[in-house]
């Protein structure tokens, strides 16, 4: 049966593409060295419009208006520059509220486009440009630690990791915020405190990875400008026991957190990126798995969720659970020594 | 000769799901269609595969496994037709995998056309993100912003009667018009406009270069007072089709296999339900309901007229996230027998959005989840009840039609670990009346005959009589206006063999008498105190009523309309464990 996989690997070799949502100027070229806030490509996703109905306003019928507009598509105008005129005796005149860029003139109106938005794409990902998709962006490829989430702002920052836990289900709680760790990446457990949002963000923290977040902040936590990426989920679960290993084993070392919002249509994921020195390349990524003995597993639903262990066996047939339900399972090993029976759908691969 | 014998094909149909991929085998087995077997596999719509096809093999080729039949060729292409005893003769396709479509609505007035075009776009799995109209207090270049922000992969356009005006038509037109010019041509969206005829020509002169894909239905309004949404549904499923087509990995090939007849899996369950409507009791309606991840889809038909809503808000995978926009965890918390503080619930609801495709295994994870499913289920309804023709006959205001049988589908449901459960299930989220037979869709044929029922009506009707769908339940649902605990039925059932089973009925209690699946019996029901159980208040069949036996016999859901659970958590408590205890927990 194919599986779900989450990355949580030590060392492997990650590649992912960053494209611009619309065709634009790419800056970043092959081979280069990239971080994580670096700019490599922009585009103009155009601003706000104004339709001015000249025709309307002047009262004639749009042919006549049409003979009326001073301006033809593709010309600037500046603020107050007279867009049409009547020929009364008297001139009503149409003028541009703000500068900007005519579109398109006809059937008596004028379509004009007024500031602009850039859209700048940031790398989010350390490495090295392996590929440049023109006029979109380019393939990254980095080598290192990678923790995926399930969870994320929108945010992208770096900064040094400074674990605020022991145990992995340890909750943060506002007060263990200080000055101290202006500029950092935060590790934690859970969350439930607005406060702790609130005082994280007024240090600021360049970051914050954490086990469990509790639904009554997502909306607090989507608006942080630094970037959070939860890694287990929001019902209060400890952070899983490899990612609390891996994480903390990396204390003080550089991560870049992409806290990307998830998608599982287009399989994107918020990620943790700690850049490690290699020699040669490290195994890529296996995305796609089929459930087999020896696999390390997550456990994603009660009654052990969160918890890591290693696929013994995959049942034969259908399995009965405590709820009743029949489904196809397997046995798992735990990493506190217990065997338990799990349904397949409740497991992912780590790997 | 029976027409299945002239059409003696085999059929092939696969249904690709959010979670779970169908792949069902139909025949013919001594002179009449049966459903053979079916085999599953996980769907590979979303990361890391983005192409259904694997999905779709791995389930053709556990269906091999089951039958011996080899479907699939050594090139991985279907055999078809039959060769040598191996392949099919034919091959459906029906799809409800990946997020609800994006979709904009524009319409003249808010109440009129614009409410049409929403029920057109609730017949799919679409998710409305904004509304253009004549009541629209925003300027025509904000408008054009708001589309461009939201960048809908669909917009649907109506308004304006057939002979009417159509200079407002065209002026929202001109609006779409040139929201679509200013998108990239890689993000244009696809257009259907089923508004006034007479400015069709504009609409195609207007936008054909604009949009991905253009498609043209009859006037959803013809006239101020008529709606037909019918044909324009059909240009819906196209236009679903086409868009999944270039979005989606394998889906292209799906619908060569199917001679490009694929559409969305919640049309072929509705096309079957108004199919159903014009064979059965047309006093009555057909209902069928089917809960998965993506969406819950209800549908209702009354003498072939259908009425068919898709709630993707209302599914058990991602929507769930949001889901207390449309209801609330006390509404959800009240169909649990077990202690569940609500924060356990909400945290609930958003793991369970992460993790769409997991299973409960623990009796309260199970309890949370049937609770789900019956509110969910319940809010579709009573959404979709709105929209039902004015001409049905309702016994009361607020209370649903008659409906003979009701069909359920969705794992939640025909998957539950008792037919007790599945059944309580159904009883509360749907609180049917009168007297009705609860089908349960095991092996979701439901989208596989809807899907077959265009080319051969045979084959549908044939698999239907042939016992391949549950017979869970003939239902008795009184309306009493009494106080709990007062006698308002009196029913005796007569055996085949004779024997006789008698039992009171009082307002509040669900009782159940065993009539088992192949027997077949004569209910006799006086009811008192005015109760009305569909044949008018106090009124009854003197003559008795047939009924055939099903799994779990003969049910009275004498709980009230609507079912009044207490205030008091606990005493709600109370009332669920007794009524699981009923059915057999």
């Amino acid at each position: 049966m194919l599986a779900p996989v989450t990355h949580l690997l030590p060392l492997t070799t990650v590649q992912r593409e960053r494209l611009l949502p619309v065709p634009g100027q790419v800056f970043a070229h092959l081979d280069q060295k990239i971080s994580p806030l670096d700019v490599i490509a922009e585009a103009h996703l155009g601003g706000q419009h104004l339709l001015l109905d000249v025709a309307r306003q002047l009262r004639v019928p749009p042919e006549k208006a049409d003979r009326l507009i001073k301006c033809k598509a593709g010309d600037q105008v500046v603020k107050n520059q007279v867009i049409a005129q009547s020929r009364d005796l008297i001139p009503q005149t149409i003028r541009a509220v703000q500068d900007g860029k005519v579109l398109l003139v006809g059937g008596g109106k004028v379509l004009l486009e007024v500031g602009e938005t850039t859209f700048e794409l940031h790398a989010g990902v350390p490495g090295v440009v392996t590929r440049v998709v023109q006029d979109r962006g380019i393939e990254i490829t980095f080598s290192g630690s990678l923790v995926q989430g399930v969870w994320g702002n929108g945010q992208v920052d770096s900064g040094m990791i400074l674990p605020l836990l022991n145990s992995p289900e340890e909750v943060l709680a506002a007060k263990r915020l200080d000055v101290s760790q202006r500029g950092a990446v935060i590790l934690a457990g859970a969350c439930s405190d607005p406060a702790t949002l609130q005082t994280a963000s007024e240090l600021p923290v360049r970051g914050l990875i954490l086990g469990s977040l509790s639904p009554a902040l997502l909306a607090q936590a989507a608006q942080m400008h630094f970037p959070i990426v939860v890694i287990d989920g929001f019902d209060g679960r400890p952070l899983n026991t490899t990612a609390f290993k891996l994480l903390t084993s990396n204390a003080k070392r550089e991560v870049t957190v992409n806290a990307e919002i998830a998608d599982r249509y287009s399989g994107i994921r918020p990620e943790i990126y700690i850049p490690l020195p290699v020699a040669g390349e490290p195994p890529r990524l296996r995305e796609v798995e089929t459930f087999a003995p020896n696999q390390p597993v997550h456990l994603i639903r009660a009654p052990h969720a969160g918890a890591v262990g290693i696929l013994v066996n995959l049942k034969p047939g259908l399995t009965t659970m405590p709820s009743g339900l029949r489904v196809q399972a397997a046995e798992v090993k735990l990493d506190t020594g217990e065997q338990v029976v799990v349904p397949l759908a409740n497991l992912e691969v780590l790997g | 000769m029976p027409a299945s014998l002239i059409d003696a094909d085999s059929l092939l149909a696969v249904d690709v799901g959010s979670m779970t991929t169908h792949a069902t085998l139909f025949d013919v087995v001594e002179g009449h269609y049966r459903f053979i077997a079916a085999g599953q596999a996980p769907s590979t719509a979303a990361a890391p595969f983005k192409d259904v096809s694997e999905g779709v093999h791995q389930a053709i080729e556990n269906l091999q496994t089951i039958t011996g039949r080899k479907l699939i060729g050594d090139d991985h292409r279907l055999i078809m037709p039959v060769q040598e005893g191996n392949g099919v003769d034919s091959f459906t396709a029906t799809l409800s995998a990946g997020p609800a479509i994006k979709t904009a609505v524009v319409g003249l007035l808010s109440d009129v056309s614009v409410e049409s075009a929403q029920r057109l776009a609730r017949t799919c799995y679409t998710r409305v993100m904004d509304t253009l109209s004549l009541n629209d207090q925003r300027k025509a270049d904000e408008q054009i912003d708001s589309l461009l922000r939201l960048r809908p992969e669909l917009i649907i356009i109506a308004g304006g009667t057939d002979q009417g005006a159509s200079r407002s038509v065209e002026r929202l037109l001109e609006t779409v018009g040139l929201a679509c010019y200013l998108m990239p041509a890689d993000k244009h969206p696809a257009v259907l406009f089923a508004g006034n005829k007479s400015v069709v020509e504009k609409v195609k002169s207007n936008l054909q270069n604009l949009v991905s894909y253009l498609s043209i239905s009859p006037n959803l309004r013809p006239t101020l007072e008529i709606e037909d949404l019918q044909p324009a549904q059909r240009g819906m499923a196209e236009m679903y089709t086409q868009l999944r087509r270039s979005q989606m990995g394998g889906v292209d090939e799906l619908n060569t296999w199917a001679g490009g007849t694929l559409i969305p899996t919640a049309y072929a369950e509705g096309r079957m339900i108004r199919f159903l409507s014009q064979v059965y009791d047309p006093s009555k309606g057909i209902l069928g309901v089917d809960l998965g991840i993506s969406a819950a889809t209800v549908a209702a038909a009354f003498g072939g007229e259908l009425t068919l809503g898709v709630y993707p808000q209302l599914g058990l995978g991602e929507g769930l996230a949001s889901l207390l926009r449309y209801t609330s965890l006390d509404d959800i918390l009240k169909w649990i027998a077990l202690d569940i503080p609500a924060e356990r619930l909400r945290d609930y609801l958003y793991q369970k959005s992460l993790y769409p495709n997991t299973l409960p295994a623990t009796a309260e994870d199970l309890a949370m989840e049937q609770a789900l499913a019956r509110q969910n289920l319940h809010v579709a309804l009573n959404s979709l009840a709105k929209d039902f023709p004015r001409r049905v006959q309702r016994p009361a205001a607020g209370l649903l039609p008659y409906f003979e049988p009701i069909m359920a589908g969705g794992s939640v449901i025909t998957r539950a670990p008792t037919l007790g459960q599945s059944l309580l299930i159904l009883l509360d989220a749907i609180q049917p009346i009168g007297i009705t037979t609860l089908i349960l869709d095991q092996n979701n044929l439901m989208p596989a005959l809807g899907a077959a029922a265009n080319r051969n009506p045979i084959l549908p009707i044939q698999v239907l009589e042939s016992g391949a769908f549950l017979g869970l339940a003939t239902v008795i649902g009184p309306i009493a206006n009494t106080r709990p605990g007062t006698p308002i039925l009196q029913v005796r059932l007569i055996h085949q063999n004779g024997n006789e089973t008698r039992v009171e009925v009082k307002q509040g209690a669900l009782e159940m008498l065993p009539l088992p699946a192949g027997e077949a019996g004569r209910l006799y029901l006086q009811p008192l105190h005015h109760t009305d159980l569909g044949f008018g208040p106090g009124h009854t069949r003197p003559e008795g009523i047939p009924v055939t036996g099903t799994v779990l016999g003969i049910i009275i859901d004498a709980r009230g309309r609507p079912i009044r659970l207490p205030a008091d958590p606990a005493r709600c408590r109370e009332f669920n464990k007794k009524w699981l205890w009923t059915v057999g927990g």
